[in-house]
């Protein structure tokens, strides 16, 4: 016993070496990658340890290493604290030698990270976080958002609903400033489109039972069922949605923010018929199959929701950047170089990256399949319409972003 | 009006959830003295049993929703056992602190590893065929499973309550939990009757997660926290009083459905609300008797 | 006679090894962003060691365990970041107010909860816990779940500019140590012996004429207030107050501090925060294990190390001196 804790310590002492070693390495010529992601609970899947797979199939195809750059991917878990992910960040930046931060799903730890790579001038994509205050009034030079935000999922799902006659609306929000988020930006764009909102309801977050709600959402006799939460509390609440019989009785549901991942928890049969937005769909075209094809046996099988496909695509334009100014330590600089550039991957097809930081691509209105019309697993979306870049994210001016003059 | 019936309702159901898992809880806290904190992690377990039946099956064969009923908290219940003959029986000497410790940390290395395995966001449970549908009450539309669940878990709750107060199994039960040496010279195994108790109250918080499969999301975390508001609703009804569990249980799931109806952002906490009033007018809870 | 002057001697040698301790501690962290140690990580360390010694206060020596401490951390932490950003207090100010709320805070909640025990009190503990953290939720001063951010440090007292990664840490190195300091000299007080009396035998502390009451009051008082000296901190090293410090596992955490590093000893938090708080950062790129390690180490503890850390080396020191 004596003798194995000694050897116990003796690991520990050599451990602390290795790390110290490790730092001692690190060289302006390398690319250091750290991907910050939830890795042990809510986003887990829909980001997680396919952020890393990402990113590293970012590397393999950029072709970055080919051309004399040395990268290296490091991960770590922000377990969603905001001290967890802003100390885990300067530490990077400090000690480590990170060059560019991606992913880290959870608006708050986002928003810290974002000031953080800011003071340090260093590069943050974020392709994780909704809040679409990165690019507004906390936006940061140094900060490229892709993928999604709260004003797209909102004005993309809540415009094309309305339109197609989901002309009154009732919200199940979840009680955070996310949740809120949602809620505004979709009533805006209901009303706008000629809709109206007859009611809403603030839940707790990571509430099981939905079902006074969904009662008090029947009651309301509107036309549309917005879902204005995330994660758990959206499967819960279609789920017994399905049991409480709303869409046989003719209302309508959106959800307002789901990824893939939340689908196939859900199953077909209790998922069928929802509508939403994303930016991303692996069966769209023979591009985003072959991605889809690499990516899946490296992630459990998991198919890459918007998120993973974000990392990707945010990583292949930074390389780009990198590898025109041939540096990559000033922040500031390639960031202006990745928004100089248009953006071309084979996941979002061609873009560009605004001044304050928003990439635009186009995103998709879809409907979950029924059970029948799904030929393969995670065959799951029929695409109902594309919402062009140029009107899928909140108008330039309207974002409140400093950077634009 | 008619729709405060409605959230009536809704709250009986969800009571019956609080009293069938608070009433394995007040079970092991009665006889054993161990607050056991993984019990949201063993409701989950059922809840997980009951997929991987359905979905895998033993020896190919897959087992639906009834014959889970049954399977799932034997598994799980024996899995409790192991827990209690390994670890927590070297506890019973000390505070009371070190099990709700110890069930803390399990609770923990239990959740993680069903999340390592099974990913976050959890995994589909189709209803059982023959509980599917509903019926329009007029006032609201009940689902027939949610009505199965109030009748399932009153019939459990009675009969527990039944065995433990009213047969001389129970009277033994009670009688070790006050003078274990004295029941051991009676020439009971007080022991093995502790471990098949405890095995027991877990088996109840597999049977709740069997019974929450269909209509919650399958999820690692599903238990999580749930178990803090369990707890309440067994500080509420008075620890250990099985009587005070069943009750609290149904009654505040009604408080709280009526709070979702008039205050909704509230619903997650007025029970702490309500913790901190009886704690303070009746310390040892509204059943409980003081020591 | 001669056992009287033993136990002298022995609890002179513990007092001298205590300061030698403490000394040794004192000199370690002051060269710790010198020989290699990231600053911004041992003040992390340093502020969860003062949680836990504030808890540590309370349940190793007023045998009181309470599951809500983490309002007391986050309280502070939220006034603290409220007034240095948005009202645009001096740091020191700034922390003075965070920890002034937390011990108001203390004297309403340890009002309530002392007159309960055991388990009762760890539940009434957690019960105004989960309200004070619903109360944040809804507070639009706290931003709900993205928290205060860009939290200004400042310059402490309008001249150390906080900015500055030494400043900051050798301030948060001086509110440490002074607070360690205050708590071995409290508990070392008449009231810190009064305290653990009460702790042993209560019925008995009473009778010999102590208001018992009073007492635990005064030392859950006492913890809160250092509790948010602790969060108060935090909030201005980090830049940020969130509602993970006012969550119900918080307080699980600063359970899990103190017992593994050793419920009742003097250097047990700190040891016990500083593993936590390395595991957390040295394993965060091992993700989905870190739950699951931190769970087996309760559960090591509980079966195996009861005494924690600092504990077992105390008593296999003991035992191998004699």
């Amino acid at each position: 016993m004596k003798g194995m804790k000694r050897s116990l310590l003796a690991l520990a002492v050599a451990g602390a070496l290795c790390v110290g070693t490790a730092q001692a390495q690190i060289s302006g010529n390398v690319i250091k990658i750290g991907v910050l992601s939830d890795m042990s609970s809510l986003y887990t899947d829909l980001a997680g340890a396919g952020s890393v797979v990402a990113a590293k199939m970012a590397v393999e195809d950029s072709g970055i290493e080919k051309k004399g750059f040395k990268v290296e991917i490091v991960s770590a878990d922000h377990q969603n604290k905001p001290d967890v992910g802003s100390s885990i960040a300067r530490r990077w930046y400090d000690s480590e030698g990170v060059d560019v931060i991606v992913d880290v799903p959870n608006s708050g730890v986002a928003l810290a990270v974002s000031g953080i790579t800011k003071e340090k001038n260093k590069v943050f994509l974020a392709s994780g976080p909704g809040t679409s205050d990165l690019t507004g009034k906390s936006c940061s030079p140094n900060t490229v958002h892709f993928t999604y935000d709260t004003w797209m999922l909102a004005n993309g799902t809540g415009t094309a609903i309305t339109k197609q006659g989901g002309s009154s609306w009732f919200f199940i929000t979840a009680d955070y400033a996310f949740g809120h988020a949602l809620q505004r930006d979709t009533t805006a764009a209901v009303e706008k489109a000629g809709g109206k909102v007859v009611g809403s309801v603030n839940v707790p977050i990571n509430t099981q039972d939905f079902s006074s709600f969904l009662l008090q959402a029947q009651s309301s006799k509107a036309k549309v069922i917005g879902l204005a939460n995330a994660g758990g509390d959206t499967t819960n609440s279609i789920k017994q949605a399905a049991e409480f019989g709303i869409v046989k009785g003719g209302q309508e549901l959106a959800g307002l923010l789901v990824f893939i991942t939340d689908v196939h928890a859900l199953g077909l049969q209790t998922a069928q018929g929802l509508t939403f937005t994303t930016t991303f769909y692996w069966d769209m075209n023979d591009q985003t199959r072959a991605f889809s094809k690499r990516f899946a046996p490296q992630d459990k099988g998991i198919h890459p929701t918007m998120v993973h496909a974000g990392v990707y695509a945010s990583l292949l334009q930074y390389f780009k950047a990198v590898e025109a100014l041939k540096n990559d330590t000033d922040g500031v600089k390639i960031v202006d170089k990745m928004k100089s550039m248009p953006t071309d991957d084979p996941l979002f097809g061609k873009g560009k990256i605004r001044e304050d930081g928003r990439a635009l691509h186009p995103a998709y209105l879809v409907k979950v399949k029924t059970p029948a019309e799904s030929k393969a697993p995670w065959d799951y979306y029929k695409i109902v319409s594309t919402i062009p870049a140029d009107e899928a994210f909140r108008p330039l001016k309207d974002g409140g972003c400093s950077l634009v003059k | 009006m008619q729709a405060l019936f409605g959230q009536l309702l809704i709250g009986l159901i969800n009571g019956a959830f609080y009293a069938m898992l608070s009433l394995g809880l007040a079970v092991i806290f009665g006889l054993l003295n161990i607050i056991n904190f993984t019990h949201g992690a063993q409701y989950m377990m059922g809840a997980f049993c009951a997929w991987f039946l359905l979905n895998h099956g033993i020896g190919g064969v897959s087992l639906g929703y009834w014959p889970s009923l049954v399977i799932a908290p034997i598994a799980v219940g024996i899995f409790g056992i192991v827990i209690e003959r390994t670890m927590l029986s070297r506890l019973y000497k000390l505070d009371h602190l070190y099990g709700l410790l110890l069930t803390f940390g399990l609770a923990l290395v239990i959740q993680g590893l069903f999340r390592n395995e099974f990913g976050s966001s959890g995994m589909p449970y189709q209803m059982p065929s023959a509980l599917t549908g509903g019926v329009n009450l007029g006032f609201m539309y009940l689902p027939i499973y949610r009505a199965w669940v109030i009748v399932a878990s009153l019939v459990i709750c009675l009969a527990t309550w039944y065995v433990i107060e009213r047969t001389k199994l129970g009277s033994y039960l009670r009688a070790a939990t006050e003078n274990p040496a004295l029941v051991q010279a009676f020439g009971i195994n007080v022991p093995r009757m502790v471990t098949l108790t405890f095995g027991f109250g877990v088996g109840l918080a597999a049977l709740a997660g069997v019974m929450a499969a269909p209509i919650y999301q399958v999820n690692p975390l599903m238990g999580a926290d749930l178990i803090i508001v369990v707890f309440a609703v067994v500080v509420i009804g008075g620890m250990g009083s099985i009587l005070g569990a069943i009750l609290t249980g149904f009654g505040l799931g009604i408080v709280e459905g009526l709070t979702k109806y008039f205050y909704p952002e509230a619903s997650s906490t007025v029970i702490f609300v309500i913790m901190v009033i009886v704690l303070l007018v009746r310390p040892a809870g509204l059943f409980g008797k003081e020591k | 006679m001669a056992a009287i002057a033993e136990v002298a001697a022995v609890r002179a040698a513990r007092r001298n090894g205590i300061v030698t301790g403490t000394v040794v501690m004192t000199v370690l962290l002051a060269i710790a962003p010198f020989i290699g140690l990231y600053p911004v990580f041992v003040m992390k360390g340093l502020c969860f060691a003062l949680f836990a010694c504030a808890f540590n206060l309370l349940l190793g020596f007023g045998g009181l365990l309470s599951f809500g401490h983490s309002m007391f951390l986050g309280t502070a932490g939220y006034i603290t970041a409220f007034t240095a950003k948005e009202v645009g207090l001096d740091p020191a100010l700034a922390i003075l107010a965070g920890t002034a709320a937390s011990a108001a805070l203390g004297v309403i909640v340890g009002g309530l909860a002392i007159r309960r025990q055991g388990i009762y009190f760890a539940m009434i503990t957690l019960a105004i816990a989960q309200m004070m953290y619903f109360f944040y939720l809804q507070m639009p001063f706290t931003h709900g779940e993205d928290g205060i951010q860009a939290v200004p440090r400042g310059r402490l007292f309008g001249v150390i500019d906080l900015t500055h990664p030494l400043a900051m840490y050798y301030t948060v190195l001086v509110i440490f140590v002074a607070a360690f300091v205050l708590i071995y000299r409290v508990i070392h007080s008449p009231f810190g012996q009064v305290l653990k009396a009460i702790r042993e035998n209560e019925p008995r502390a009473i009778s010999l004429g102590y208001d018992a009451d009073r007492y635990k009051l005064l030392a859950f008082v006492l913890s809160a207030t250092l509790s948010g000296l602790a969060g108060a901190v935090k909030a201005i090293v980090f830049q940020l107050a969130a509602l993970t410090d006012v969550h119900w596992t918080m307080s699980g955490e600063v359970v899990l501090m103190t017992l593994l590093g050793g419920m009742g000893t003097i250097f047990g938090p700190v040891v016990g925060a500083f593993v936590i708080v390395t595991l957390e950062n040295y394993l965060a790129s091992l993700g989905e294990w870190v739950t699951v390690i931190t769970g087996a180490i309760f559960v090591l503890c509980v079966l195996a190390f009861r005494r924690g850390i600092v504990g077992e080396i105390a008593a296999w020191w003991s035992a191998h001196r004699r």
